[in-house]
C-alpha cells in the first residue's frame, strides 16, 4: 500500500486593500484573477521580459481560459441523496457562474473611488481561469481562490500548494505595478479576520467508491479533531470573533458546529459530504475536506496530507482503530484551545486520550497496515511521511516547543511568545494579532512565514525553485498535465476549461470540440506529450482524436492528416 | 531574565547535509544559550523591521467577508 493517491488543495485567500475599507472584496478578488490573468498573458508575449513589461501588454487578446461548469454538483450528498436547490443556501450553488458578470464587477470597478479603470483593461475582467500548472484561479464568493492541480504525493501536494502562494504574490506585485495609484491589494494566505468571519483551506482526497461513508466519517472526527496539534496554522484569540484573548492551534476549529452535512459557508461541518467526484462517479469519490487550515508550513503541509491520505488506506481496508468521541466538536475546540497539547478529551468507551495519543493511535495502525501490504519494502513517499509522523508526535509528547522550527502554529506560538516577553504585551494587544496575521502575508519580503524559512528557522522540504517552477509547470503524472499544458500552448482557443474537460474552438471557423478527461490519473505527459507538438488546436484535437477517440466530440473534426 | 530560546533544535533547510559548518565550531552550553538569546534578540529586531507601523489600523481594517 502507499500514500500515493489523487489529491490537492484548495486556497482561498483573505484580501485586503488598505486605506479603502469600503472596498468590494468581490471586486478586489476579481482584481486579483485578473491580474493573474494578466500576469500569464504578459509573460507568454514577453517570457525574457515577465514582470518588467508596461501596462500595455496586458490589453490585447483574450485574458484567461473561462470555466466549464458541467461537472459541478455541490448539492450531490455522499450519504445518498441530492438536496433541492430551492432548499440550498445561495453561497452552496457553486455550479453557477458568480452572480455578478463581468460586467457589473467593471462598472462598479469604476464607480469606486481609488479604482484606475486604465490600469486593467476592464472590459476583459476575468473572474475564472485555468492556469499554465493546471490549477484554476478564480472569484469564490468574496475570496480569490487557488484550486490546485491534480497531484499523486504529498510532497507534490506541498509543492503545488505553494505554488499558489507564489501565484498569488505575482498577482498583488502585478497590481501594485499597474495600479501605482490605488491602495494596494495584498493577500493572505489565512482563514480568519478575527471578526467572526472564516473562509477555507479545502483538501481533495479521491477515495474508491466502494468505501462506506459512515466509516470514512467515523475514522476521520477522531482523526481531525487531533491533527490540529501537527497541521494547525496557529491563531491569536479564542471564540469566532476572537474576541477572548488567547492563543489557539487552528485558525477554523472555533468555526465548526457539526460532524457532518453537505454545507461548507454555515453550520460548518468537520466531514463534509460534497459528492462531487469531477471524474467518473462509479468509481470514485472525492472526499472534500474543509476543516484544515492554510498552512505555510512544509512539514505542516506534508503531514497534513499525507497522514489524511495514509487514514484513508485504514478506510478502505477496513483498519480503523476503535476510536470514538463523545464530542468530536467540543474535542475540536478543546484540543485546539490547549497549546500545551496535554488536554485529554473523552471516548464512548469511557477513555480519555490526549490529540497526540489519538494520533498516534492512527499512526500505529497505519504503521501496520502499510507494512503488511508492502512486505517488499514502504516506497520513498510513504516512507517519509511516517518518518515524520513519528518524528512530530514524538516531539509534541516531549516538548511542543521544540517544533517551532517545523509546525505553523509552534512557530507563530513561538515568535508571539518572545514579543510578549519582550514587550510585556497582553494576549489582546493588537501588535500580537498583527503578527498573526501578517505571518500569513503572501510577499516574501514581508510576510514572516517567509521571513522565518529564509532565514532558515523553519525547516522546508522543497526547494525555492522548485516551488517557483510549479506555479508555471503541471504535475506530470495526472490529468493536470494536459490540462495545463493545453492552456499553455493554444492559449487563444480555450473555451472554457473544467476539472475533467477542455473545451476548444477552432480559429476561423465555428466549430471546435471538447475533450473529456474522466480518469484524473490519465493523460500524464507519458500519454499525451506528443499531442502537444501540433502547431495548431485543430490539428491537436485531431491529434487527440486519433489516440483516443472515446474522449473527443467535436464539430468537422476531419481525420488526422497523415 | 533572558530571552527564552526558540526555533531552537534542528532547522535544517532542504537538502542539507549534516556535515557541520566549518564557520561556526561546537559551542558550549552557555555560550549556546548567549547565541540563542542574540538570535532571538536579532529575529525580533528583523521582524520589528518589516511589521505594520500601526498594527492597531491593521487589525482593525482587517475585515473579510465569508467564504467556504
Amino acid at each position: 500500500m502507499t500514500v500515493r493517491r489523487i489529491m490537492g488543495s484548495e486556497t482561498e485567500f483573505g484580501v485586503l486593500a488598505q486605506g479603502e475599507p469600503g472596498a468590494n472584496a468581490t471586486v478586489l478578488s476579481a482584481r486579483v484573477v485578473t491580474g493573474y490573468a494578466a500576469w500569464v498573458a504578459r509573460r507568454r508575449t514577453a517570457p525574457a521580459a515577465a514582470g518588467s513589461a508596461g501596462a500595455d501588454d496586458v490589453v490585447g487578446p483574450p485574458l484567461g481560459t473561462g470555466w466549464d461548469y458541467g461537472s459541478e454538483a455541490p448539492l450531490s450528498d455522499a450519504r445518498g441523496f441530492t438536496v433541492a436547490r430551492e432548499d440550498a443556501h445561495p453561497s452552496q450553488l457553486t455550479d453557477e457562474a458568480p452572480v455578478l458578470t463581468s460586467e457589473q464587477i467593471a462598472a462598479e470597478a469604476i464607480r469606486e473611488s481609488g479604482m484606475h479603470p486604465e490600469d486593467v483593461d476592464w472590459r476583459r475582467v476575468v473572474m475564472n481561469t485555468v492556469i499554465p500548472n493546471g490549477a484554476r484561479v478564480y472569484v469564490d464568493h468574496s475570496h480569490p481562490e487557488y484550486s490546485s492541480p491534480e497531484v499523486t504525493t504529498p510532497l507534490d501536494a506541498l509543492t503545488w500548494d505553494a505554488a499558489g502562494d507564489v501565484v498569488a504574490h505575482r498577482a498583488v506585485e502585478l497590481l501594485a505595478e499597474l495600479s501605482p495609484q490605488a491602495a494596494p491589494v495584498n493577500l493572505y494566505k489565512n482563514n480568519t479576520d478575527n471578526k467572526s468571519v472564516s473562509y477555507g483551506a479545502h483538501e481533495n482526497y479521491t477515495v474508491a467508491r466502494e468505501a462506506p461513508f459512515e466509516r470514512i466519517t467515523a475514522a476521520l472526527l477522531p482523526f481531525f479533531a487531533s491533527r490540529q496539534v501537527m497541521c494547525g496554522a496557529g491563531r491569536v484569540g479564542l471564540g469566532a470573533d476572537g474576541a477572548t484573548p488567547g492563543f489557539q492551534l487552528s485558525q477554523r476549529a472555533d468555526f465548526f458546529e457539526r460532524t457532518v452535512g453537505l454545507e461548507t459557508t454555515i453550520h460548518r461541518p468537520m466531514v463534509n459530504t460534497r459528492d462531487e467526484p469531477h471524474a467518473d462517479g462509479t468509481r470514485y469519490r472525492r472526499l472534500h475536506v474543509i476543516i484544515g487550515d492554510a498552512n505555510l508550513s512544509h512539514v505542516a503541509t506534508l503531514l497534513k496530507f499525507g497522514t489524511t491520505s495514509l487514514v484513508l488506506n485504514l478506510v478502505e481496508h477496513d483498519r480503523v482503530p476503535e476510536l470514538e468521541l463523545t464530542d468530536p466538536v467540543a474535542a475540536l475546540r478543546a484540543v485546539s484551545h490547549d497549546p500545551t497539547v496535554t488536554v485529554e478529551v473523552p471516548l464512548r468507551d469511557g477513555r480519555r486520550l490526549t490529540a497526540v495519543e489519538l494520533q498516534r493511535a492512527y499512526y500505529d495502525a497505519v504503521l501496520a497496515l502499510e507494512t503488511e501490504l508492502a512486505p517488499e519494502g514502504l516506497d520513498a513517499d510513504t516512507a517519509q511521511v511516517l518518518e515524520l509522523w513519528d518524528e512530530v508526535l514524538t516531539d509534541l509528547a516531549a516538548d511542543p516547543t521544540r517544533l517551532a522550527d517545523r509546525l505553523d502554529w509552534a512557530a507563530k506560538y513561538a515568535l508571539l511568545r518572545a514579543y510578549r516577553q519582550r514587550d510585556a504585551m497582553d494576549w489582546d494587544d493588537p501588535r500580537l494579532v498583527a503578527i498573526d496575521l501578517q505571518y500569513a502575508d503572501v510577499r516574501p519580503g514581508r510576510g514572516l512565514y517567509h521571513r522565518l524559512a529564509a532565514s532558515g528557522r523553519i525547516r522546508t522540504l522543497v526547494a525555492a525553485e522548485r516551488v517557483t517552477a510549479a506555479a508555471d509547470h503541471p504535475p506530470e503524472d495526472t490529468r493536470a498535465y494536459f490540462r495545463g499544458t493545453a492552456v499553455a500552448t493554444y492559449p487563444q482557443d480555450m473555451a472554457g476549461v473544467g476539472w475533467d474537460t477542455v473545451n476548444v474552438t477552432f480559429p476561423g471557423v465555428r466549430r471546435g470540440a471538447r475533450i473529456a478527461m474522466p480518469e484524473p490519473g490519465d493523460l500524464t505527459r507519458e500519454v499525451c506529450e506528443g499531442w502537444f507538438t501540433a502547431p495548431d488546436v485543430q490539428e491537436w484535437a485531431r491529434r487527440v482524436a486519433r489516440d483516443r477517440p472515446e474522449l473527443v466530440t467535436g464539430s468537422g473534426i476531419a481525420p488526422p492528416r497523415a | 531574565m533572558a530571552q527564552e530560546r526558540i526555533f531552537g533544535t534542528g532547522s535544517r533547510r532542504e537538502e542539507e547535509t549534516d556535515a557541520p559548518d566549518p564557520a561556526t565550531p561546537p559551542t558550549s552550553g552557555a555560550a549556546q544559550a548567549r547565541h540563542d538569546t542574540q538570535g532571538t534578540d536579532d529575529l525580533l529586531a528583523e521582524i520589528d523591521g518589516v511589521l505594520e507601523t500601526n498594527a492597531e489600523a491593521f487589525v482593525k481594517g482587517f475585515v473579510q467577508k465569508g467564504g467556504q
